[in-house]
């Protein structure tokens, strides 16, 4: 099988399921008891904490674990607007946020928030100075995604920190498709909070964390335990964030040469695909995008037969149709950046990883040139096309 | 998610095409919503004597459009019109419950073809044939 839905979930490696093998097995203690076969896992815990701390330039006390990216979303946005309500009811997020920002706010709005949605251009970008002009006094939370899992495209959210910080306002990155892919600095970035999930950058699945700077006023999460220093109760899950923390560490050593090798495999892709097959077009930016990302939309085809074609070829990739998703409408990013339905319908994403190589790459555009001639030869829009333009 | 009847017809698809000679042409559904269907037919003597379909849609789309073609090729436009999305379904083993609509889009554009028809004869097809628009979100075109 090719495998190119890196953006999905990644493979865990060897190293990070060593890592971890410990404390599925012998070490199983209750890090909250008091003896030390408790305490060995209380300081594996610190441990991975200190590690992804440093990793990202923030402090230990800044890192709270939670049992996934979409956990780490859920309580950044719920916690940052019920702590303020005092302050002001008035939130802003962009229209193009994955489905674990953009139902909080839609759930936020039932219960008496005012959400403003900013819109963004053709590739996907967020106009800083369209957030300035949504600010009011009642704001008190602004959520920006800092790469799109389905486009790519890399928001400029140091530039927007900067404008929420000078308001008093909360900022919230949801960094789950940036962490181990691009740099990612808390200080340098300047952001209140930042979501990262852990299978994303080939960690194990449900386990992430939620960066809270110091002095944000987030309120509790999960009441119980006094796990998370009261803030989010559960037992640890230990060799989930012993397993973030290796995968972490390894993603950042080899961040440089990973992107180098994922920039390349995509430019292989898109040039490839472009340059082979007509009518059609990359979606998102082809520069301020996340090194392994690709999304190409096909005219005249439907995103889910090229998938299920796709995967009769042995090639596994991801699509923005809404024949995939089981709804009427095609994916909301794409509909953002101004894509017609029935283009948005034909959409290929392909996420590559450093583990991809190039035969892969080829035998890919090879197999999509084939697929993608047989499904127009199927379809009545191609065959319209053709009529219209005798 | 699928079952391997829907698989053969889907990568294998029965009566893909244009049919130069048809006397009757259907299309249903629209791009918005994603899915086409495109039915084309020869009829002689009130038989289906030949059938193609074109299809822009999903993998159930394609198998549906393909497996509706097979039981109504040869057949009479009685027996035509009394082919349900339900029989499609169960001569494909079944289709995921989110994909059922597919289904009832291939119904539809066998019933839209044949009105087609019986317009070209200049008979009012709807006594005959019923609306053929039955699905909420995706209106049927009827073919000019
Ligand atoms: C941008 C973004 N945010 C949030 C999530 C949710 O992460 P998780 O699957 O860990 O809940 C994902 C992954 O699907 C994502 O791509
Ligand atoms: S054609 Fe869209 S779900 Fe079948």
């Amino acid at each position: 099988m090719i495998y190119v839905d890196n953006a999905a979930t990644t493979k865990m490696s060897k190293e990070v399921l060593d890592s971890m093998m410990p404390y599925l097995t012998e070490s199983y203690g209750n890090a909250s008891s008091i003896y030390s076969f408790g305490q060995q896992n209380r300081a594996a815990i610190e441990n991975a904490r200190e590690t992804v701390a440093n990793l990202i330039g923030a402090k230990p006390s800044e890192i709270f674990f939670t049992g996934c990216g979409s956990e780490a979303d859920n309580w950044a946005i719920f916690g940052a607007a019920r702590k303020n309500i005092k302050k002001g009811k008035h939130l802003i997020t962009s229209v193009i946020e994955h489905h674990a920002v953009l139902h909080c706010f839609q759930q936020l709005e039932k219960e008496g928030f005012t959400v403003t949605y900013i819109p963004v251009d053709s590739e996907g970008l967020v106009n800083v100075e369209d957030v300035k002009n949504a600010i009011t006094p009642e704001t008190t939370l602004i959520s920006i995604m800092m790469a799109n899992n389905e486009i790519g495209t890399i928001q400029p959210i140091k530039e927007i920190a900067q404008i929420a910080k000078e308001n008093n306002i909360v900022f919230h990155t949801d960094a789950v498709q940036a962490v181990g892919h691009i740099p990612v600095n808390v200080e340098d970035l300047g952001v209140n909070l930042l979501s990262v999930s852990a299978h994303k950058f080939e960690g194990p699945k449900g386990v992430g964390f939620l960066y809270v700077k110091t002095g944000t006023w987030l309120s509790q999460f999960m009441y119980g335990g006094a796990q998370e220093r009261n803030k989010r109760a559960g037992t640890e899950n230990v060799a989930g964030v012993v397993g973030m923390a290796t995968a972490l560490k390894i993603a950042t050593e080899n961040l440089d040469a990973n992107m180098d090798k994922c920039y390349k495999l995509r430019e292989r892709f898109i040039d490839g695909v472009l340059s082979n097959i007509k009518h059609c077009r990359l979606n998102g930016s082809r520069t301020k995008r996340l090194p392994g990302n690709a999304n190409i939309s096909f005219e005249f085809i439907e995103g889910e037969s090229l998938l299920l074609s796709l995967d009769l070829a042995g090639i596994a990739a991801s699509s923005g149709s809404a024949c995939t998703s089981g709804s009427l409408d095609p994916s909301h990013v794409l509909l953002a950046i101004g894509l017609p339905h029935a283009i948005a319908h034909g959409s290929l994403r392909a996420s590559f990883s450093h583990g991809n190589t190039f035969e892969e790459v080829d035998k890919i555009v090879e197999e999509l040139i084939k697929i993608v001639q047989r499904l127009r030869d199927m379809s009545p829009l191609y065959e319209d096309y053709l009529k219209g333009k005798k | 998610m699928y079952s391997e009847k829907v698989m053969d017809h889907f990568s294998n698809p029965r009566n893909v095409g244009e049919l130069e000679n048809a006397n009757a042409v259907g299309e249903v559904g629209n791009a918005k919503c994603g899915d086409i269907m495109k039915i084309y037919m020869f009829i002689e003597d009130d038989i289906i004597k030949d059938i193609k379909f074109k299809t822009f849609g999903c993998g159930a789309a394609v198998a549906t459009s393909s497996m509706a073609t097979e039981l109504v090729k040869g057949k009479t436009i009685n027996e035509a019109l009394e082919l349900t999305n339900k029989a499609v379904v169960e001569a494909l083993d079944g289709l995921p419950p989110v994909k059922m609509h597919c289904s009832v889009l291939a119904e539809e554009a066998i019933r839209s073809c044949l009105a087609d028809y019986y317009r070209r004869q200049g008979i009012d097809p709807t006594p005959i044939v019923g609306c053929s628009c039955n699905c909420e979100e995706c209106h049927a075109h009827d073919h000019e």
